[in-house]
C-alpha cells in the first residue's frame, strides 16, 4: 500500500523518485548548494499531513513499520519501534534529531544536512507529528549548521510545520552523538553519556520520552510517509531494506559519500568510490567501533548487518576506510585506541583506565616494543561492558578484529618488521577541542 | 564550691579531652578512608566503620559532656546554649565555639545517618562541615578549659592538632600527586573527572 | 518464593574505592585498576546480610541492591538517584 492508495490526502510528487532507483536522499547533481525549499518541494513534493489525529498518527507508524525502517546512526534500531515506545509515553514526547556525527571519519550526516536539509527537517517534523510531540530539535555538526538555519527559516517563513523546529550546533567530541549525551547537551549543555536504565525514549530531555533518531533515517522517514512502505522496500534486502549513506575513505579513487543500496557487496561499494588507488591491505568498516577485515574476505560480502555478520561486523555509522597496503594497520589502529581513549567522558573508570592501558599496549605493539598479548586481552576482558555507555564496547570491538585480522602483523612486529612504509594517517583523529 | 559541682566539673573537663582525642581520631580516619594512606594494610571497610563506630560513641559522650556543664551550678551557661551559639553568658566566646562545633556536628551525624535515604550529594555537601566543626572544638577546648597548664593536658591539645594536621596534608598532597598534569599518556580532558595518572600495573 | 535480588554497580558514581569488594568477595572482584566487577548479579539469601552491608559501606554510595518486587513502589528513591 502506498501514500496514493490508501485514501490519505493526496500527496503531490512531481520529481517522482522511481522505485527500485537511487538516488534517493542525495541530489543526483554532485556539487552545488543545498536544495532550497522550493527546489525541494519540486522534487519531492509536499510532506503529508498527518495533524493532530490519533488515527493517522497510529496510520503511518504502521507504514514505517511495514518499511522495515531502521536506524542510520549505527545501532541499527527499527525505527517503527522507537517512534511506538516514544509515542506511548506518559508525557509529551520531543524529537531530537542527532545530526552531531562524532565520528572523525565520517561525513555522510554532514552531506545530507548540506544539500538536503529540507529532507531532514520535514523528517523531523514528521517523526514529532507521529509522536505528537510538540518540538523538534535539530542537532547539527558546526560546519553545516548555518544550511540548516536557512533551511528552518524558510519552512518558517513559508508556515510549512505543525511542529516547532529549533535548530542547534552539536556539542564537538566523538560520545556526544551517544543519545543520553545528545539529550544531556540540548538539556544541560553537558554533552556526558548517562548509564542506561531508564531509556531516553522513556524519560529523556526534562523527563519527557524523547526521540532521538539519526538525521539520515528520518531523511528516510520523510520519503517513505511520501512514498509508502513498498516503495522503500524495492531496494535493499527483505530483512535489511532500503538505501544507506555510506562514507568512503583511504587509499580510493574519489573518496566521498555516497548512497548505495543496502546488501551491495562491500567491493561494490568500493568501486561506487571509484575503486582502489593502490592495492588494498585492510578494510575497517563501520567507523571507529567497527570491524577490521581483509579486502579479500569482505570484498564479496553484502554490506548489510547480515552480511557482515560472517566477519563479525555490522554497517555501523557506514564507513569503509580502504588502507592501502604499505600502511601498517597496527600502527592505525593503535591511533584510533588512542584516540578512542582520550574521547572517553571520563565518567566511569574501567573506560578511563581501561582504554588507556589498552591503548598503549597496542601502541608498544604498533612500534615494536614488548608488548603482553595475555594482559592485553584481559583488559580487553575487564573494559568490555563496564561502562555506563556503550564506548568501551566499540572500542574493545575494534581492537579484538584488529588482533585477529593483522596476526601475521603482530608477528612480524615481534620480530622487528613492520611492512608498512608510510606513517600512521589514513584513519582521522583529531585532537580533542573543548566542548 | 560544693563536692557535687566539684565532681560535674572533673566530669566536664575530663569528658572534654577525652572527646577532642576522640573526635581528632574520627577525623583522621575520615580522612584515611580516602587517601588509601591506610597504617599497614588495613581494609579500607575497618577503617569506614571504626570511623562510623568511634563517632557514634564520640555522640554519646558528648552528651555527658554537654549535660555535666550545664548542670554544673558554678557557669551559668543555661540550656539555650545547648544548641545556640554564643547564648551562654559564662564565657560566652569560648562556650559558643563548642555550641557551634555541636551544631556543625550534629548536621553531619544527622546527614549520615540517613544517607542512603537522602543522597550522595547532599550528604556529602554537609559532611564537609566536619572540616569546621572540628576546629570549632579545637578551639573551644582551648579556651573552655582552664587546665593548659598541665603538660599532658597541653601535649594531648598539640598532638591532636598535629594529626589532623597530618592526615589533612597527607590528602591534599596525595590528591596533587596524582592529578592530570602527572599523567605520561593521559588527554587534557575538561569533562573528565578521572585522568589516568597511574600506571596500568599498579593496583590501588 | 521470592526471585533473588539483583546486584549492580552505577560506573558512573564509583570511584573505585574497594570497599565492596573487602566485605563481599564472594560475589565482587576488582579489576586491574581497582574497580568492582560483579562476578555474580543474583544474591544468595545466604549472603543477602554481606550484600546489603557493601550497598550500605560504599562511600559514593554506587552500589545498589535491587529487591525484585520494592523496585515499582519507590518512585520517590528514583528521583534522589538521578543526581
Amino acid at each position: 500500500m502506498n501514500a496514493v492508495d490508501s485514501g490519505r490526502p493526496e500527496v503531490g510528487n512531481a520529481g517522482g523518485l522511481r522505485a527500485g532507483h537511487l538516488p534517493r536522499l542525495l541530489p543526483a547533481r554532485i556539487w552545488g548548494g543545498p536544495a532550497s525549499l522550493a527546489e525541494h518541494l519540486a522534487r519531492h513534493g509536499r510532506p503529508p499531513a498527518i495533524g493532530r489525529d490519533a488515527r493517522w498518527r497510529a496510520e503511518f507508524i504502521a507504514e514505517v513499520d511495514r518499511s522495515g525502517l531502521a536506524g542510520r546512526g549505527g545501532a541499527g534500531f527499527p525505527t517503527a519501534r522507537k517512534l511506538h515506545a516514544v509515542a506511548s509515553g506518559r508525557d509529551v514526547p520531543v524529537v531530537i534529531a542527532n545530526g552531531t556525527e562524532g565520528e572523525p571519519a565520517s561525513a555522510k550526516d554532514k552531506v545530507l544536512l548540506a544539500r538536503e536539509p529540507h529532507l531532514v527537517l520535514d523528517g523531523a517534523a514528521l517523526a514529532a507529528e507521529m509522536v505528537a510531540a510538540r518540538q523538534a530539535i535539530v542537532v547539527v555538526h558546526d560546519a553545516v549548521r548555518e544550511m540548516v538555519d536557512e533551511a528552518a527559516a524558510e519552512r518558517r517563513r513559508a508556515r510549512l510545520d505543525w511542529v516547532k523546529i529549533k535548530v542547534m550546533t552539536a556539542a564537538n567530541g566523538f560520545v556526544a552523538g551517544e543519545a543520553s549525551a545528545l539529550v544531556n547537551w540540548v538539556g544541560r549543555g553537558i554533552p556526558l553519556p548517562t548509564a542506561a536504565p531508564p531509556r531516553v525514549s522513556e524519560r529523556g530531555l526534562r523527563g519527557h520520552p524523547t526521540l532521538v533518531q539519526n538525521v539520515e533515517t528520518l531523511a528516510h522517514l520523510a520519503l517513505i510517509a511520501r512514498h509508502g512502505a513498498r516503495w522503500f522496500r524495492s531496494l535493499g534486502t527483505p530483512a535489511e531494506p532500503g538505501s544507506m549513506l555510506i562514507t568512503v575513505i583511504g587509499a580510493v579513487r574519489r573518496p566521498g559519500v555516497y548512497e548505495v543500496e543496502i546488501g551491495r557487496a562491500v567491493g561494490e561499494a568500493l568501486e561506487v568510490a571509484g575503486g582502489p588507488a593502490a592495492p588494498l591491505g585492510a578494510l575497517l568498516i563501520g567507523g571507529y567501533f567497527g570491524t577490521w577485515a581483509d579486502p579479500a574476505t569482505a570484498g564479496p560480502l553484502p554490506f548489510s548487518a547480515a552480511g557482515l555478520r560472517a566477519i563479525g561486523g555490522s554497517p555501523g555509522a557506514g564507513l569503509i576506510a580502504a588502507l592501502p597496503a604499505d600502511a601498517c594497520g597496527l600502527a592505525e589502529a593503535a591511533q584510533v585506541a588512542r584516540y578512542l581513549a582520550a574521547e572517553s567522558a571520563g565518567q566511569c573508570g574501567p573506560c578511563v583506565f581501561g582504554l588507556d592501558s589498552i591503548a598503549g599496549e597496542l601502541e608498544a605493539l604498533a612500534a615494536g616494543r614488548r608488548f603482553g598479548v595475555t594482559r592485553l586481552r584481559r583488559w580487553l576482558g575487564q573494559a568490555d561492558g563496564r561502562g555506563a555507555c556503550h564506548h568501551p564496547d566499540g572500542a574493545v570491538h575494534m581492537v579484538r578484529s584488529a588482533l585477529e585480522v593483522f596476526g601475521t602483523e603482530i608477528d612480524r612486529h615481534a620480530r622487528g618488521w613492520c611492512r608498512g612504509t608510510r606513517p600512521p594517517g589514513v584513519l582521522p583523529v583529531p585532537p580533542r577541542r573543548a566542548p | 564550691m560544693s563536692a557535687g559541682s566539684q565532681s560535674l566539673w572533673f566530669l566536664s573537663r575530663g569528658s572534654g579531652l577525652v572527646l577532642l582525642v576522640l573526635f581528632s581520631i574520627v577525623v583522621v580516619l575520615g580522612v584515611a578512608t580516602r587517601t588509601g594512606s591506610a597504617p599497614g594494610r588495613w581494609p579500607r571497610f575497618a577503617i569506614a566503620e571504626l570511623h562510623r563506630t568511634l563517632s557514634l560513641f564520640a555522640v554519646a559522650l558528648l552528651g555527658l559532656h554537654v549535660v555535666t556543664a550545664i548542670l554544673d551550678p558554678f557557669g551559668t551557661i543555661g540550656w539555650a546554649a545547648t544548641l545556640l551559639p554564643f547564648a551562654s553568658p559564662y564565657r560566652t566566646l569560648a562556650i559558643g565555639l563548642g555550641t557551634l562545633a555541636v551544631d556543625l556536628g550534629g548536621a553531619v551525624l544527622i546527614t549520615s545517618l540517613v544517607r542512603q535515604r537522602l543522597g550522595q550529594r547532599a550528604w556529602r555537601a554537609v559532611h564537609w562541615l566536619a572540616y569546621l566543626a572540628w576546629p570549632a572544638a579545637f578551639l573551644h577546648s582551648l579556651t573552655a578549659g582552664n587546665d593548659l597548664g598541665v603538660w599532658w593536658v597541653a601535649l594531648v591539645e598539640v598532638g591532636s592538632a598535629a594529626a589532623v594536621a597530618a592526615a589533612v596534608l597527607a590528602r591534599v598532597f596525595s590528591r596533587s600527586r596524582g592529578g592530570p598534569g602527572e599523567s605520561p599518556s593521559g588527554p587534557p580532558s575538561g569533562a573528565a573527572r578521572f585522568a589516568p595518572a597511574r600506571s596500568a600495573a599498579g593496583a590501588r | 518464593m521470592t526471585a533473588a535480588a539483583r546486584l549492580r554497580v552505577d560506573p558512573i558514581a564509583c570511584d573505585g574505592r574497594g570497599l565492596c569488594a573487602e566485605v563481599l568477595p564472594e560475589l565482587i572482584t576488582l579489576d586491574d585498576w581497582g574497580f568492582p566487577i560483579i562476578l555474580d548479579q543474583d544474591v544468595p539469601p545466604v549472603l543477602r546480610r554481606e550484600a546489603a552491608e557493601a550497598v550500605r559501606l560504599c562511600p559514593l554510595l554506587a552500589l545498589r541492591l535491587d529487591h525484585p518486587a520494592a523496585c515499582a513502589a519507590r518512585p520517590m528513591m528514583r528521583r534522589l538517584h538521578l543526581q
